[in-house]
C-alpha cells in the first residue's frame, strides 16, 4: 500500500502531466446525460482551437438541441440562433467579420428537419464556415423523437413499433446529400466511441477549420454519435449499438475533400 | 529498456460515472467506485493503479474531461 501510494506520488507531478482537460473548456459541469457525445465533441472542438490560437477570433454559433448551452462550455465568442437557423447566423456572421472563423454547432433535427433549407443553401451558397454536424438519430432533448436520421426499425418515442418506411419515409443521408454541392470543399463523417476514432475526428476537425480559413467553401463534419438516453441503453452499449447499426448506414470516412468546384459549368457568360 | 508508467487523477465530483473510459482502457486500470459522488455518481478511479501505462486512452475519450494522465519514463 505504502508502495503504491510512493509510487504514485512520483509519477503525479505537474512535470508529468500529458493530458488533461482544455483551457479552453470552462470549469463548469456540462448538463448532457452520462456519457454523452456532445461532451467528447465539445473537448475535441476546443483542443483545436486552442492548438490553431484561434481563442480569440473564433465565433461558434449553437442550435437549439440539447447542445443550446454550447457556449457556456467553450471559452470563445458565440451566438445561439433559432431552431435550425444557425448556417444562415453564421453566413451573416462570417461575411461581415471575414477575417473570423465561423463555425456552427448542430444537432440532426436541428441541420437535417427543421434547418434542412439552410443547411443546404449554405453550402450550395459556399460560405466559408465550418458546420459540425452531431448525428445521434434522435431529438435528444425533447424525449428521443424520431428524426429525420433515425433507422428503419429504430423505436424511439414517436415510432414505438420501430421506424417504418410506409409510414415515416426512409432515413435522411444529408450528408451524402451536402457532399454533392458544388459550395462544399471538405465533407467527412467521424466518430469519437474510441481513442483511435477521437484522433481523427480531431484531425478532421482541424483540417476543417484550417480550409475554412482558406475561402474555398463550406467544410462540413459529420459526428456519428450516441444519445443512451434517447435509446434507453447505458453509454457503453450505444456505443456498440451505433457501431452496429448507424456505421452500415452511416460509413465513416471523407466524402469530398477538394476545395469547392473551381469550374462555373452553367455560367452562361463562359 | 526504458520503461513507461503512468496514473490518472479523476475529477470524482465532476465524473459521471459513464464507465466509457473503463471500457477504454487497455490495462485494466479503471473501475467504478462502489462510493458515490455528491450527486450519485459511481465515480471512476484507478483499481489497480500499478497497471497504469498513461496512455491517456481513457482521458481521451471522457465526455466530461475529468481525467488528468500522468506518464513518466522509469529506466
Ligand atoms: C421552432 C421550434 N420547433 C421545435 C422545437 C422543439 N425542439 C427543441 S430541440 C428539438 C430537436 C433537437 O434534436 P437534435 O437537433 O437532433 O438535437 P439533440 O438534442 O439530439 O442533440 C426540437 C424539435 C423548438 N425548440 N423550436
Ligand atoms: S438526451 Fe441524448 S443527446 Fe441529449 S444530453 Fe442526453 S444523451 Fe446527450
Ligand atoms: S469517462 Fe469520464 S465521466 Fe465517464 S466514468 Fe470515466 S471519468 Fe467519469
Ligand atoms: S492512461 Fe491508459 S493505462 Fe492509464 S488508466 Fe488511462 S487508459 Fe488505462
Ligand atoms: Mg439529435
Amino acid at each position: 500500500m505504502a508502495e503504491i501510494a510512493e509510487r504514485l506520488k512520483n509519477i503525479i507531478r505537474p512535470e508529468n502531466l500529458i493530458y488533461g482537460k482544455s483551457p479552453l473548456l470552462n470549469e463548469v459541469t456540462m448538463h448532457y446525460c452520462p456519457g454523452c457525445s456532445h461532451g467528447v465533441v465539445h473537448k475535441i472542438i476546443a483542443e483545436v482551437i486552442d492548438d490553431m490560437g484561434i481563442q480569440d477570433s473564433t465565433i461558434g454559433v449553437s442550435p437549439v438541441g440539447c447542445a443550446v448551452f454550447a457556449y457556456n462550455y467553450i471559452d470563445i465568442d458565440w451566438s445561439e440562433a433559432a431552431h435550425g437557423r444557425a448556417p444562415a447566423v453564421a453566413t451573416g456572421i462570417k461575411r461581415i467579420s471575414p477575417e473570423k472563423t465561423v463555425f456552427t454547432y448542430q444537432g440532426d433535427g436541428d441541420l437535417a428537419a427543421i434547418g434542412t433549407a439552410e443547411t443546404m443553401h449554405a453550402v450550395n451558397r459556399g460560405e466559408n464556415i465550418v458546420m459540425i454536424f452531431i448525428n445521434n438519430a434522435i431529438y435528444g432533448m425533447t424525449g428521443g423523437q424520431m428524426a429525420p436520421t433515425t433507422l428503419l426499425g429504430q423505436v424511439t418515442s414517436t415510432t414505438p413499433y420501430g421506424r417504418n418506411v410506409d409510414l415515416n419515409g426512409y432515413p435522411l443521408k444529408i450528408t451524402e446529400l451536402i457532399a454533392q454541392l458544388p459550395g462544399a470543399a471538405y465533407v467527412t463523417r467521424q466518430s469519437v466511441h474510441t481513442p483511435a476514432a477521437v484522433r481523427k475526428a480531431r484531425k478532421a476537425i482541424r483540417k476543417a477549420f484550417e480550409l475554412s480559413q482558406k475561402n474555398i467553401g463550406t467544410c462540413f463534419v459529420e459526428v456519428v454519435s450516441t444519445c443512451n438516453s434517447g435509446w434507453k441503453l447505458t453509454p457503453v452499449e450505444s456505443n456498440d449499438w451505433m457501431v452496429k447499426h448507424m456505421f452500415p448506414l452511416f460509413p465513416l470516412g471523407d466524402l469530398k475533400d477538394g476545395g469547392k468546384d473551381a469550374t462555373e459549368p452553367f455560367n452562361i457568360q463562359g | 529498456m526504458a520503461k513507461v508508467i503512468g496514473a490518472v487523477v479523476v475529477d470524482s465530483e465532476v465524473c459521471k460515472g459513464c464507465n466509457l473510459c473503463v471500457v477504454s482502457c487497455p490495462t485494466q486500470t479503471l473501475g467504478l467506485n462502489r462510493d458515490v459522488n455528491s450527486k450519485g455518481y459511481h465515480y471512476s478511479y484507478m483499481e489497480n493503479p500499478e497497471n497504469c501505462i498513461g496512455c491517456s486512452n481513457c482521458s481521451s475519450v471522457c465526455p466530461d474531461s475529468c481525467i488528468a494522465v500522468y506518464r513518466v519514463k522509469v529506466e
